[in-house]
């Protein structure tokens, strides 16, 4: 078993089946606090389909995870209060103001003062678009939106799978230092992005994938 | 499969597919000679041996295909249902393996019952369909098995059609007795008590042991039909699999 | 490992009111099954006669059936949105219990589908020429029972979304489950009717939306996580 903190996250021998295809084999890893770690691969690789099977939608054939020593799989509650997941879509609902949105997402978890809301959304640059309803956005805007959503999770692990896309030179620099920031104070961040990542001042490592 | 099953070897070797397979495979004629065997001896004591009934003549003897039938219909549910239990919580292929190669030989055993039954009615009540409790129930049973199949038919990817449908099966098994009850509880407001009771138990010995070694060789013939079947679902599930390169190799 | 905050009553109350707030934006989700209802209790006087006796003996099938057929109708956009947009994958990442969570979704379903149902009742039996003591025991009847198919086909719902042509599908795994409450709830309005006490099946419809209301969540929760493999 892992101490505590030396591997928060240990992925061992993952063995990953997707229909007829073998995406992940014998895939091992560990992430500790303040880890950045940048999934890379082309197109079809299983970034995707790793960073699920990490968020505990995708269930491994063989081999385990474990967080902070324990098997996700004997609570998986518990797990998903620890991570936050930013998938292909944004998760939010398109009739309602990224201020709403936000909301219901956060508050789910934690009871956060709209204080707080507003001013991760003035910090990732969607400050203004806060009552507009989410369709009204544009989808570099969207992104940053789903981002504050990350962000306001309070969790120590993130899962990010392509959090740069639609987001302009702005955008992926706020984010980056975002993630940076997260990195510092002892958080975990799993990324899949094509792009060379520029996080300043933190451990990045990388995961390639064939 | 992971390593850490321990004092599970037994059954975790069962639980090999390969291993599995070849069992299943020997084990068929184990199951198919007694029902052979049995379904001729009921056949023969239920259509022969035993005397007609005083009432209903010999078109009673149609209970020798009908009651079997449906005593099979409602114990392939059962087991589909435990089999996809099993396969949803401790994550066993081979268990929904089962469930899936089950539910074919389930819908045939009711489609079996309707047809008998209603064959049988035609005689007795004069028209091939009435609203008999039983015979309502056993159509819904086949409602659900037929959902069942449609649902699994209706997903690409094997482990996701395996898993959502042991889902149905787990409700469907709480809902059927709900059904049963609810069908007795409307029939009985609906229909007088002019539906003849079939069997009972005051059936004479001679008409009664030709149906129990029917019911007997019947589930021998679902034991059977599951093997054979099984071992189709194996095949689909573990294609990719080296063992059975080899074995085709072999 | 991390805690919640927050409590379980608030975060139902969070699901609940997010799916309420957005039916207030959409309205489409709401009146189209009730406007399917009446227009499916028109039929029958146009398909047999219009003779009040008659109408009368058919109006418990009819509420019924086209309840039933309006409720599954409905139940097509429970989880389908959310599949789409992405926050049904977050919900089941909230770290609250997820079947607790789909449980105040499918009371807010509910709310939003059952509930016109009941309140465009008495329209239609007013149409169908019932008595108008029966309306109390209908509008009772169709409370629990469409609660009972809310539940039953949250599970049909979240089974049939991730597999192709979902819709006649659903209609095919719900329909049988739904038969029970079907039968007591035309029983009961029948009862009514001819001025009968119906209490009998009232109680088994309610014993039934206990039932329903307490496993079906926990299938649904399987389900979604199927889903979303």
């Amino acid at each position: 078993m892992a101490e505590t903190d030396s591997a928060a996250l240990e992925a061992r021998d993952l063995h990953l089946w997707r229909g007829s295809k073998h995406v992940l084999r014998g895939l091992s890893f560990t992430a500790s606090a303040g880890h950045l770690l940048h999934v890379r691969g082309p197109n079809g690789c299983g970034k995707t389909s790793l960073l699920r099977t990490l968020a505990g939608f995708l269930w491994p054939e063989e081999g385990a995870l474990y967080w902070e020593g324990r098997p996700v799989t004997e609570d998986r509650d518990g797990y998903a209060a620890a991570l936050a997941y930013l998938g292909h879509e944004n998760a939010m609902k398109a009739d309602l103001s990224p201020l709403e949105n936000l909301r219901y997402a956060t508050d789910v978890r934690h009871p956060t003062e709209r204080r707080t809301i507003e001013s991760v959304l003035e910090r990732l640059g969607v400050g203004p678009q806060r009552d507009l309803p989410f369709r009204a956005l544009s989808a570099g805007q969207r992104r940053r939106v789903a981002m504050a959503r990350v962000l306001l999770a309070r969790a120590r692990l993130w899962l990010l799978d392509e959090p740069f896309t639609n987001l302009d030179v702005a955008g992926v620099r706020d984010l980056s230092a975002v993630v940076a920031d997260h990195a510092r104070q002892g958080g975990i961040a799993i990324l899949t992005a094509h792009s060379e990542l520029d996080l300043p001042g933190s451990e990045l490592r990388r995961l390639e994938l064939e | 499969m992971g390593k850490d099953v321990g004092t599970w070897t037994w059954f975790h070797k069962l639980a090999s597919p390969p291993h599995f397979y070849r069992i299943a495979g020997r084990m068929i004629p184990w199951f198919a000679v007694p029902a052979a065997i049995l379904i001729v001896a009921s056949t023969y004591g239920g259509l022969v041996m035993a005397p007609a009934d005083y009432q209903q003549k010999d078109a009673f003897r149609i209970i020798y295909v009908h009651v079997p039938a449906a005593w099979l219909s409602l114990m392939c549910y059962m087991t589909m249902a435990s089999a996809a239990a099993v396969g949803l919580i401790w994550r066993i292929k081979l268990a929904h393996a089962l469930a899936a190669a089950s539910a074919p030989i389930g819908a045939s055993f009711t489609l079996v019952t309707l047809v008998a039954g209603s064959l049988w009615g035609k005689p007795m009540w004069g028209t091939w369909w009435t609203w008999d409790a039983r015979l309502t129930s056993e159509l819904i049973l086949l409602f659900l098995y037929l959902g069942y199949m449609a649902l699994r038919s209706a997903f690409d990817d094997l482990t996701r059609a395996d898993r959502a449908s042991a889902v149905l099966a787990l409700v469907g098994v709480v809902n059927v007795p709900i059904i049963h009850f609810s069908v007795v509880w409307w029939n009985s407001l609906h229909q007088g008590s002019t539906v003849l009771r079939k069997g009972g138990p005051a059936m004479p010995a001679e008409m009664l042991w030709p149906l129990l070694v029917g019911a007997l060789g019947y589930t021998f013939l679902y034991a059977a039909l599951a093997c054979i079947r099984v071992r189709g679902e194996v095949l689909i599930r573990e294609r990719n699999a080296s063992w059975l390169k080899e074995l085709e190799a072999a | 490992m991390t805690t919640l905050t927050t409590s379980l009553p608030r975060a139902a109350w969070l699901v609940l009111e997010r799916d309420l707030r957005l039916a207030f934006r959409r309205w489409e989700q709401v009146t189209h099954p009730v406007m399917f209802f009446l227009m499916v209790a028109t039929l029958f006087p146009l398909a047999l006669s219009p003779e009040p006796a008659l109408l009368r003996t058919i109006a418990p099938g009819v509420v019924w059936v086209g309840a039933l057929l309006s409720a599954l109708l409905a139940l097509e956009s429970l989880f389908r949105a959310d599949l789409e947009d992405g926050t049904l994958e977050q919900l089941t990442l909230s770290g609250q219990p997820l079947a607790w969570l789909l449980l105040a979704k499918t009371l807010a379903h509910w709310l939003l589908s059952g509930l016109p149902l009941v309140v465009a009742a008495p329209l239609i039996a007013a149409g169908l020429a019932a008595p108008g003591e029966a309306v109390g025991t209908l509008m009772l009847s169709l409370a629990l029972g469409t609660g009972v198919l809310s539940f039953i086909g949250s599970v049909g719902a979240a089974l049939t979304l991730g597999s192709r042509r979902g819709s006649v599908l659903l209609s095919l795994l719900v329909l049988p489950l739904a038969m029970p409450v079907l039968i007591f709830g035309a029983r009961a309005t029948d009862q009514a009717m001819r001025g009968e006490v119906a209490d009998g099946p009232l109680w088994l419809l309610a014993a039934m939306l206990i039932l329903s209301a307490t496993l079906s969540p926990l299938a649904t929760a399987a389900a979604v996580r199927v889903s979303l493999e």
